[in-house]
Order: C-alpha cells, then structure tokens, then sequence
C-alpha cells in the first residue's frame, strides 16, 4: 500500500510501541492539566508531554525512517532541540508570571519574596532582581 | 579572527543547520555561509557573556544523570495523575541556598529543573543566590535541597566554574 | 501483518493527541486565571505538533517534519510573549 509494508517487522514494532507510549504520556500530562487544582500544580503536568511524550513519538520517527533508509533524520534532532529548550523557559516566565500576580493580589497562597534573602543580610529595596 | 567570527562554534552549527534544512550545495552553502556570519555578529552585538566550559567531559555524565532522572520522574508524575486524589499530596515550595554563580551553569540547571517533571522553576534571586522551586510531591524538604545540590549543583559547578 | 499493527498504532496514538488536545482545550476555555490559559494554549500546540508528527509517519512526507518544526517554533513564540504579557500589566502597576 505504501512506505510502511516496507518496513522490518522489529522495527514496525518498536515504532508502534514507541508512538503509543509518547501519545500516552501526552494525554496523561492533560488529564493532569485537567484534574490538578492551582496553578502551581498544573505547570508540573505539560513537562510530561514534552520530556518523554515528544522524545518517545521523535524516537518512533527516527526508527521508521531510519530503518527505510528514505531520509536524514534532521527534523527529528532539530525539533527535540527546540522543545527542550524551549519549554523550560516558557514555564519558568509563566511561573514568574503567576507568582507576580498572585503577590500583588495578597491572597498569600505564594511565599512572600523575603523567603529569597538569607537571614542574616538585610533586605534591600531595590527592583527586584530578573534572572 | 576574533573580530570577523566572534562565535565560530555558533556559525558552524548555524551554517550546518542551515545546509542540512535545504540541500548540500554550493549556492546554498554561501547563502548559508553569509547568514550565518551576519547572525553571529548580531549575537556579538548582543554582548552576552561569554559561557566557558572547563571541563567539557563531564557532559555525557550530565546528560546521563538527567535522561534517567526525567525517565524516572515521568513514571513518578503519571502515577500521582492517574491515581488522583486517592492520596494524599502535599505540594509547595523548597528554599533552596545555591554556591553556583556561573550564568550559564544557572541557565542549565533551570532547564534540568523545570523540564524535569515534578519540579519547577520558580524565582531566584541574584544577590543572595536562593533559588525558590515548587515540587509536586513534597514528602521531605531537606531531601530535595540535597538533591538539587548534590546531583546537580557539584556537577554543574564542576564543568561552568 | 506488521503495516496493520503499524496503522493501529499510529491510529491510536493520533485518537490520544486528540484526546489530549480536548483536555487542555478545555481547561483554556474553563481555566479559573490568564496564566491557566497561558499554560493549556501552550500544551496544545505541543500536542498539536506531535500530531503533525504522526500525521508525517502515517505518510512518510517530510513536509510535515517541517510544518511541525515552524509550529513549535510559533508556539513557542506565542507563549512567551502571553508570558511576557501577562508580567507586564503587574509590573508597571
């Protein structure tokens, strides 16, 4: 029928197992986003289908095409790269974001910003620092 | 030399990224070429500091180390989602005191850390080097602290400083 | 034999990104805070392109390599300028 028939049976069957298990920690990654209830849980819940969800299905690729010999597997290499740098600092920016927002609100659910100076120095006013 | 290519590594991966995203030719690998000397001098125009590498073979460690981890952590975070709140979880904040100052060495930390299921990235703050992480199941407290520092953190302070 | 556990495989695999998708979709329209939002639109374009990704296996083209790659490269773009957004109104107050 097409390029699949094509393919070594262990090889059909390494890129099955692989593609379900990425699909897989994907959907639970968005059950989690789903069922956590603050905020500072949720952002916990999409590293699933970035970390392992998205290196599993790109490992899948690699085998099946690696395996047909039809093309270089750059894409594959090149879009892990960007999800792995990537992500960490669209989270990290959201979790500034949150904590931001939540502090000028008051409500307290946050640890206030003088958790960040050491005890014995004393706490400057100035703008608050920007990693 | 220094002043013509002030980021050879960059130029290199950028001009092969380029190459390997279109074809192997000569046309291309002169577009390439250009593009790729132009970008890394608007990187040095950006002026940032320069990242140093003193011990570069201890990478594969690293890169092994946070693999595993990321596997285990992602089996971890599945099973507290699928059990659902059968359990009880307890999460929250960690303080944790950092002896790393290298730009770059705090850089790949946050990565490890926030694309690490589990644990998060929050705030840190420059001057006193605490750094404030939010973790998903928090049993222990002090065992996390040792954790970021004593995994990570030598590591990280070996190869950046 | 192999092609048909190969198809069932990638079947199932674009039913659970599906799936996921729907999921964030509907904590973006439910979700109690901008940053909520912020985070679902961001895990929907991560699913949205491992669909892209599968879609590609399924046919073997490697446009859809490229497509997947511009969509995270977007997303990524987006997600922080909505980031970036939402700090912003707190910090001029």
């Amino acid at each position: 029928m097409n390029h699949l028939e094509a393919l070594p049976t262990w090889a059909a069957l390494l890129t099955a197992f692989f593609l379900v298990l990425g699909a897989g920690l994907t959907l639970i990654g968005a059950i989690g986003i789903l069922r956590f209830r603050s905020f500072f849980e949720r952002v916990h819940a999409p590293t699933l289908g970035t970390s392992w969800g998205t290196g599993a299905i790109l490992l899948a690729s690699t085998i099946c095409f690696s395996a047909l010999g039809s093309r270089l597997i750059v894409h594959e290499i090149l879009i892990g790269f960007f999800i792995t740098v990537t992500t960490p600092v669209t989270l990290m920016l959201l979790a500034r974001a949150a904590i931001y927002r939540k502090r000028t609100e008051g409500k307290g659910e946050v640890p206030p910003r003088s958790l960040l100076r050491l005890p014995d120095r004393p706490a400057s006013t100035s703008t608050p620092p920007t990693v | 030399m220094s002043r013509l290519l002030p980021y050879p590594i960059l130029t290199a991966l950028l001009l092969m990224m380029w190459l390997l995203l279109t074809s192997f030719s000569a046309g291309q690998f002169l577009l390439g070429g250009a593009v790729a000397v132009g970008a890394s001098r608007a990187m040095a125009a950006l002026q940032p500091s320069r990242p140093r590498l003193r011990r570069w073979q201890l990478l594969p460690k690293l890169l092994g180390i946070v693999t595993y981890d990321i596997l285990q952590s992602n089996i971890a975070v599945a099973s507290i989602i699928l059990k659902g709140s059968r359990r009880k979880r307890a999460p929250g904040f960690v303080a944790i005191p950092l002896d790393l100052r290298d730009k770059t060495g705090l850089a790949v930390l946050a990565c490890i850390v926030t694309s690490t299921p589990g644990t998060a990235w929050v705030e840190f703050a420059p001057d006193t080097g605490v750094l404030l992480i939010h973790v998903l199941d928090l049993v222990d407290e002090a065992e996390w602290v040792s954790l970021i520092k004593h995994r990570y953190e030598g590591l990280l302070m070996e190869i950046f400083e | 034999m192999t092609a048909a556990i190969l198809l069932w495989a990638v079947a199932a695999a674009q039913t659970m990104l599906a799936a996921a998708m729907g999921c964030s979709a509907y904590r973006l329209i439910r979700g109690p805070r901008a940053q909520d939002r912020v985070l679902c639109l961001d895990a929907m374009y991560v699913s949205a392109m491992l669909l892209v990704l599968t879609v590609g296996i399924r046919t073997g083209s490697s446009i859809y390599f490229e497509a997947a790659l511009i969509i995270s490269v977007l997303g990524f773009v987006s997600s922080i300028a909505l980031a970036k957004f939402l700090m912003r109104g707190e910090v001029i107050e």
